[in-house]
This record gives structure tokens, sequence and C-alpha cells, in this order.
């Protein structure tokens, strides 16, 4: 039977496939100068399965933002190798979704103009706009409703409160679907009630649509409310020190970040990155998991 | 005073003020009878304005246009030059020495010089009009292009998007408020350098009048000149700043907007 070697074949790449991460560090360093203080990097070692949310903490200034424009290709590392989606990143990537602390929406713009805006920059929708405006402004609306911001299309994003203006940044770095979605603080300058309502807008857009996720951040209960995997990060240059598994059942609410197992997970990792802030050299590599 | 009442006296205090200092100056011209050669009385002034209306608008049309050439062509190497020096680190730090350098030579030393080149009348005061009109503008575009945020910039970059393209969506709209600022400030400015020339070196216009009645001593004659000046000055003003609240609302946050509230 020739088909049958064939089949196992099959099988066997596909199971490789989705072994293999989609985003992988390999021993990354970066350097902005030769100086000492601008190591911002070093050894990093990382890897992200598809359809993964993986959450970055660390003491501030271990190089979390400098980690999104590796991952992003916008920084090229100084050594190292980085790959996405199996491709080696030489340049830009070009169907990132990316939101940071600052909304950053076009002030001429509604809040539906800024949403489309990726549209009109990825192909092969930049292309199609114009001839399926229609269409796209229908995703582009579901996205928003689905966020709770139906009814404030056409409204300036300034009228928007700053939690509102954060649920548009979101629709707005998911309109073009992307496969990796990349996000520094998003949620770091708004209250702590519109915070934890926003971890779950994201949680249930998440669960929807399985892109991975990379998060950057430094609240803990954050991390480990969204995350399937936290890689604590040491202080500068930054490495990763500990990777936790977060196995809590989803969806996750508010109430399970008071769970017994939920608080002694986020307990170890303030631990960790304490200890990673202080200049004594802080255990490696320490693999732990919580049911 | 009622909330409603004051928003009046705001808006009549233009008024108040320019009337009562016209009171002023009549009063104090007539009180301490000053002679007509040196201070004339506004009336006097009212009365030239009136009796040399024909030469005194033709110049005043002479001078518009003037400046709105010198003008026209300082928005577009303004605007250019913003471009550039907004939007490239190396063109930068090329350019802006050489221009700060350039604009702080006093334009009235330049135009002997363009004499020189282009004889009197209409191409120097162009020129002058040009020269100190498009500095402003090129300086506030390349501001507007430079406040672009980096995060957006990365955003933006990281969905594949080309330099030209973050100039166009972003870029651009976002230097749109200064460039109208910019426009006020420079409209002035050409009117400045349409008017320095002609003192200099013209046979036409509001400048050369004035260097005429000057020269005759004809002072009311010379005050009608400058009332044309500063009403044609403020008249282009407020044609932009209306222009500018067309275009760029979005930078003036009306305040009587609801806002929406809520996470």
């Amino acid at each position: 039977m020739p088909s049958l070697p064939l089949t196992v074949e099959n099988a066997a790449a596909v199971e490789r496939a989705a072994a293999a991460p989609f985003v992988e560090i390999d021993n990354v360093d970066l350097r902005y100068s030769e100086h000492a203080d601008t190591h911002a990097l070093t050894a990093l070692q990382m890897s992200v399965a598809k359809g993964e949310f993986a959450a970055v903490v660390g003491p501030s200034g271990c190089g979390k933002s400098s980690l999104m424009k590796l991952v992003t290709g916008l920084l090229p590392p100084t050594s190292g190798t980085l790959s996405v989606a199996g491709k080696k990143v030489m340049g830009p990537l070009k169907i990132v979704g990316m939101a940071f602390q600052n909304s950053t929406l076009l002030p001429w713009r509604n809040i539906l103009e800024n949403t489309m805006l990726p549209l009109e920059i990825v192909q092969p929708h930049r292309a199609q706009l114009r001839s399926k405006r229609k269409e796209y402004e229908a995703i582009a609306r579901g996205l928003l409703e689905s966020v709770g911001l139906a009814g404030f299309e056409k409204r300036q994003p300034w009228m928007l409160s700053g939690g509102m203006q954060q649920r548009a940044n979101l629709c707005r770095s998911l309109v073009h679907s992307p496969e990796l979605l990349m996000l520094d603080e998003p949620f770091g300058a708004l209250d702590a009630f519109t915070r934890e309502e926003l971890w779950a807008v994201l949680q249930d857009l998440w669960m929807q649509r399985r892109f991975t996720c990379i998060l950057v951040t430094h609240d803990l209960r954050e991390a480990a409310y969204l995350a399937d995997v936290v890689y604590v990060m040491s202080a500068r240059p930054g490495r990763v020190i500990a990777t936790h598994r977060i196995d809590l059942p989803r969806p996750r609410t508010v109430a399970s970040t008071f769970e017994p197992a939920f608080v002694d997970m986020v307990h170890r990792i303030r631990d960790q990155i304490a200890q990673a802030r202080t200049p004594r050299k802080p255990s490696v590599g320490s693999e732990q998991g919580v049911a | 005073m009622t909330p409603k009442d004051h928003r009046n006296l705001e808006r009549a205090m233009p008024w108040i003020v320019i009337i009562g200092s016209i009171l002023l100056w009549q009063a104090a011209v007539r009180l301490f009878s000053i002679q007509e050669f040196i201070l004339p009385a506004p009336t006097d002034v009212y009365a030239a304005l009136i009796k040399y209306h024909e030469p005194i608008f033709a110049s005043a049309w002479f001078t518009l246009v003037n400046t709105m050439i010198g003008f026209g062509i300082g928005i577009v190497v303004g605007v250019l030059l913003g471009i550039v020096i907004g939007s490239s680190r190396l063109a930068y730090a090329g350019l802006y020495p050489v221009l700060v350098g350039i604009n702080s030579i006093p334009k009235a030393a330049i135009v002997p010089i363009l004499v020189l080149w282009m004889g009197i009348g209409q191409p120097p005061a162009i020129t002058t009009a040009f020269l100190l009109s498009f500095f402003p503008i090129a300086v506030n575009v390349a501001t507007g292009l430079a406040t672009t945020e980096p995060e957006l910039e990365d955003v933006l970059r990281s969905l594949g998007a080309t330099r030209l393209d973050i100039l166009w969506k972003v870029g651009i709209p976002r230097s749109l408020p200064y460039f109208f600022a910019s426009l006020k400030v420079s409209i002035t400015l050409a009117f400045v350098g349409a008017v320095i020339s002609e003192t200099l070196a013209s046979n036409d216009g509001i400048g050369y009048l004035m260097v005429q009645a000057a020269s005759q001593f004809r002072t009311p004659l010379m005050f009608a000149g400058v009332t044309v000046i500063a009403a044609m000055g403020i008249a282009t003003y407020v044609v932009f700043a209306l222009i500018e609240r067309r275009f760029t609302g979005w930078a003036t946050r009306r305040q009587d907007v609801p806002v929406a509230g809520g996470g």
C-alpha cells in the first residue's frame, strides 16, 4: 500500500508542526551599544506554542519592551536566533498585532476608522478595502461590539474613557486577524476595576480566536489570570529565570484570582522577582507548575 | 454679573480696547494740540483715507498680491522642507542650522541683493515675503512629524507599513494643526516682507506710498497706509484661523461635547 506510509508521514509532519513552537527565541542577546549599561537581554530562551498565551514578567528595566521589539522584528538581535511561524525573523514582521499602554488612537479618526487602520496597511486587505468596504466595516463593528463598544463607532477617541480607548486599541490590534498578538503593559495606565474588566475582555477574545499572544506586564495577577505560561525575567541584562505553567481552568474570573492555588502561584512569582531585583545571583531555570 | 454677561463682555473686549485707544488718541491730540505732521488725530487719518482711497487701495492691492504670491511659494517650500527635515534625521542635522542661519538674517539687509539680481518692484517684494514666511511653516511641519508617537510607529511597522504609509496615515495628519498654526504666523510675516521690500525698492505698493508720503510730510496719509496694512493683516489672519478650525477641529477639543464615561 503506497498510501499508508504517506499517511503516517503526514501524521508525523502534522504532529511535528503542532509541537514546533510558533515563537522561538534561542540564546538571544541584545545590546544597544558596547557599553555595559545597554546590555538589555542575555541568553534569552523562550518558546511559545501556536495559540498559546504567554506572559512575561520581571522587575522594571529588565528588557521586556526590548523583547517586544525583538519578536516583531523591529530590532535585530545582537546574537542568537529568533523565529516566528518557523521562519527566521529578518526584518519587521508584517502580520503582527500590537498594543501598548498608551492607546495611540489617532485623534482625527473616529473609533471605527481607528479600528480599521491595519486594514489600510496589511495585504491583501489593503488592496480589497475599497471594493469590500462593507464587509470589512462589519468585521470591525463586530469586534467593537464584542468588547462592549457598540454604539461608539462614530465617536472620537478623546470622547472615550481610558478603558474604552484601550478596548478600541485591542480591536485595532486584532482587526486583521493576526496570528501573533504582542501586548506591552496594555492595561498599565488603567484603574484596578477597569483593568480586571479588560482581562475578561481579552480572555474572551483569545478564547474565541486562539491567536498566539505574548503579554508583557508587571502585574503578576494579570499575568497569572491571562496566561498559559508565565516567564519570569531577571534584572538587566534580562534573561528567563523561571517558567510557570498556569493550568487553571478557563474561562478564569476575578473570583479565581482569590483561590488559594492562584494566590500561591502569584506569591511564588513575586518572590522570584524580588530575588531578581537584588544583586545576588538568583536560582536559574526552575520549572514549576500548579494544578 | 451673570455668566452670560461675562461672555458678552469677553466678546466685546477687543472692540472696547480698539475704540477706547482711538478715543484716547483723539483726546490726546486735541488736548496737547499736537501738530498734524507729528501725530495726526484719528479723524485726520480717516479723512486722508477717504480722500486718497483710490491710490491707497491700488497700492494695497499690489501689496496684497505680492504678499500672497510670496506666501504661496512659502507654503510649498515650507511644507516640503518640513517633511524632509521632520522625517529624516540626516536632513535635519544638515539643513536645520542652515535654515536657522537664513532665518536670523534681517531681511531688510537682503533686499539690496535681491534688487541687484531682480531689479525693483514685484520680484524682490515677492521674494522677501517668501523668505520671511517659509521658515515658521517648515519648522512647524517638522515638529508635527517628529512628535509621532514611537509606539504608533512600531504598531504600523509591525503591520508592514512603509515609511511613506506612516507619513501619509499618521505624520501628515498629525502635523496639520502645527501647519495651520504656522500659517497664521507666516501670513503676517509675509506682509512684513512685502512692505519692507516696497519701502526699499519699488514704485508701487503700500510701502512705496508710505515712503512717498513721508518725504512730503503727509503724515495722515502715512497713518492711513499703516491702518490699511494692519486691516489686511488681521483679515488674512482671521481667514487662516477659520481654515484651521475647519480642518483640525480634532486638535482643539470642544468643551461642550458630552464625554462618554465607563470602563
